[in-house]
């Protein structure tokens, strides 16, 4: 269990890199230029305040996974 | 430490009080979005349609983690009590003072700068109260009973939405539809003060919590909880593991069970409005108890598999769900009653011309109602009015369901509040329990605010965006297409909750 812990944190980190492509290049960037306040508003909380939270966070967690920080001995 | 049973019952009285008028305060905003937009932020005014999309998304998203942070600092550094009664004060004077600011037409744009420096108020409050609320039950609660007693405050989300359905229904029937629009919305708002105040009251003569005090007089208390919290590599990956294993998942649940079903019987079902809310309150009415035997469950046999149990149920189900809900008023697959049919023409007069609206009702063998009414706009010379050289006609649809379909509709959500219960009845326990008291308030408030507000509270505009994106790509069952975003955040959460969580994981107090 405590090897799947550690490999599972490579998988989180793949993963807050896509969330990171999508938050940008799929959400974020496009609804800048759409024209709409909506959108813009919306645009500029995705990018500034969702991304860092959500991708810097779920990296940060993949590598203490990767790490062995949730590992029984140190909880 | 522990408090007897009497206390217990009078801690859990006050606290649930007051955090069940903070989501009051902060559902009616929501509830009466329609009303306050016509208001305050007029769609044809852009500087005051762009204020109300930062009242919306700011409040929700932004300011709710931030108040999390600031009084999450301020409770684990002066107390639980002054912090949570601060917090209370703070959203029943925004609230009530929503409810007294003059309109659009009065008073221009002070009218929709004031209201959204108020809901971001509101929002403040809120990511402060709740992490107040829980922290003080659970630490005046016995050992091995948190989960039991923590389960009363998670109800008050619940049921301060059930209470703002029923006070705007109430006034709804109680006044005219012209007396609701010109004065009668603003009574939800102003009756909270009332509230506020007796919640204030109750909890003035509370005590401060009885490990935080003692943690005070041993001078045990942070001297800079967001740094021991966040800067500290122990408590930080427990802040991460309660995000992203526990109240991501939840925030996402919470919010399709208690919102996205809401919109969808209104927007996709063009289910009568009324008859919407009346469903999801009763729904609310039988599940909330579930909140309760949920805690209490967590007691017995721990919180994760209860809390993951319930990710898990909601990610198989959701689809199966959402297509039952969507068949109950799919007409293609019914009978129709053509002896029911009428059809009826009205025409008004306006300022440019006259308004033609066309009413047609029919009825189904299964008691199935639709109103559908179209309204086009003709100039004075009887020429319909174009827009991009097409006439301009506007079609709703209302339809409302008898019977068994009824019965069914409410079963559907009900079964989506008893997941809502599962996730959400012990998470208050296991947030308080992972983390020590001295920084107790700040990291459970951050990853609860940051699972709810950001991650619930994206979950209308990411679910929308997948629907019209599969809508617009020809998909047949576009209208479930919404439904994966909560699929895939729970699906990636309860992998995390699984593999990471430890069946009784508690603060290790040695650990700095």
């Amino acid at each position: 269990m405590e090897s799947i812990k550690k490999t599972f944190g490579i998988l989180w980190i793949i993963l807050a890199l896509l969330t990171a492509y999508f938050c940008i290049f799929e959400f974020g960037i496009p609804k800048l230029g759409t024209g709409h306040q909506e959108d813009l508003v919306f645009g500029i909380i995705i990018l500034f305040i969702l991304t860092p939270i959500i991708s810097v966070g779920l990296a940060v967690f993949g590598y203490y996974a990767l790490k062995g920080e949730y590992s029984k001995d140190k909880m | 430490m522990q408090t007897n049973k009497k206390s217990l019952w009078k801690v859990i009285g006050a606290s649930s009080l007051g955090t069940l008028i903070e989501w009051y305060d902060f559902f009616i905003f929501g509830s009466l979005s329609v009303v306050l937009s016509t208001k305050f932020f007029p769609a044809d005014n852009p500087t005051a349609a762009f204020l109300s999309t930062l009242a919306t998304f700011a409040a929700g998203f932004v300011v709710r983690p931030f108040g999390a942070l600031f009084f999450g600092r301020l409770g684990d550094l002066i107390g639980r009590k002054y912090t949570f009664m601060v917090t209370l004060v703070l959203m029943g004077g925004a609230t009530f003072l929503i409810g007294i600011t003059p309109s659009f037409e009065s008073i221009g744009y002070f009218a929709p700068l004031i209201v959204l420096l108020l809901r971001l108020l509101q929002g403040l409050a809120l990511g402060g109260e709740y992490g107040g609320a829980a922290t003080y039950v659970a630490e005046h609660s016995p050992e091995g009973q948190r989960g039991y007693w923590t389960s009363w405050i998670q109800t008050t989300a619940t049921f301060g939405l059930f209470i703002s359905l029923v006070v705007i229904l109430l006034t709804r029937v109680l006044l005219s539809e012209q007396q609701f629009d010109e004065w009668g919305w603003r009574i939800p708002f102003i009756l909270s003060i009332i509230m506020v105040y007796v919640s204030y009251l109750i909890r003035k003569n509370m005590d401060e919590s009885p490990e935080f005090a003692k943690a005070k007089s041993e001078g045990k208390t942070a001297t800079n909880p967001l740094k021991e919290s966040f800067g500290n590599k122990y408590n930080l990956k427990f802040v991460l593991l309660a995000l992203f294993g526990a109240a991501m998942g939840q925030g996402v649940v919470w919010y399709t069970g208690q919102f996205y079903s809401m919109s969808f019987m209104k927007t996709v079902m063009f289910l009568d409005s009324d008859q919407a809310d009346l469903i999801l309150g009763i729904a609310l009415l039988f599940g909330t108890p579930f909140f309760v035997v949920c805690g209490r469950l967590s007691d017995k046999i721990g919180r994760k598999w209860i809390m993951m149990t319930g990710m898990l149920l909601a990610l198989l189900t959701y689809r199966p769900i959402y297509e039952a809900m969507y068949q109950i008023t799919n007409v293609d697959r019914k009978t129709e009653i053509t002896q029911a049919r009428t059809e009826n023409i009205e025409t008004r007069s306006t300022d440019t011309g006259n308004e033609e609206v066309k009413h047609y009702r029919t009825e189904y063998t299964d008691g199935t109602k639709v109103h559908i009414t179209s309204r086009q706009l003709h100039q004075s010379d009887g020429q319909p009015e174009l827009v991009d050289t097409v006439p301009h006609i506007t079609t709703k649809s209302v339809v409302t369901v008898s019977g068994s379909n009824y019965v069914l509709l409410v079963a559907l959500i009900f079964v989506q509040i008893l997941y809502i219960t599962m996730v959400y009845g012990p998470i208050a326990a296991f947030l308080v329990e992972i983390f020590p008291v001295k920084i107790r308030y700040t990291s459970m408030s951050l990853p609860y605010h940051i699972g709810n507000g950001i991650f619930g509270g994206l979950l209308p505009a990411v679910s929308t965006y997948l629907a019209s994106n599969a809508q617009s790509q020809g998909n047949q069952t576009y209208y479930l297409e919404g439904l994966w975003y909560p699929i895939i955040i729970s699906g990636v959460c309860f992998i995390i909750g699984a593999l990471y969580i430890t069946k009784n994981m508690t603060a290790n107090t040695d650990q700095k």
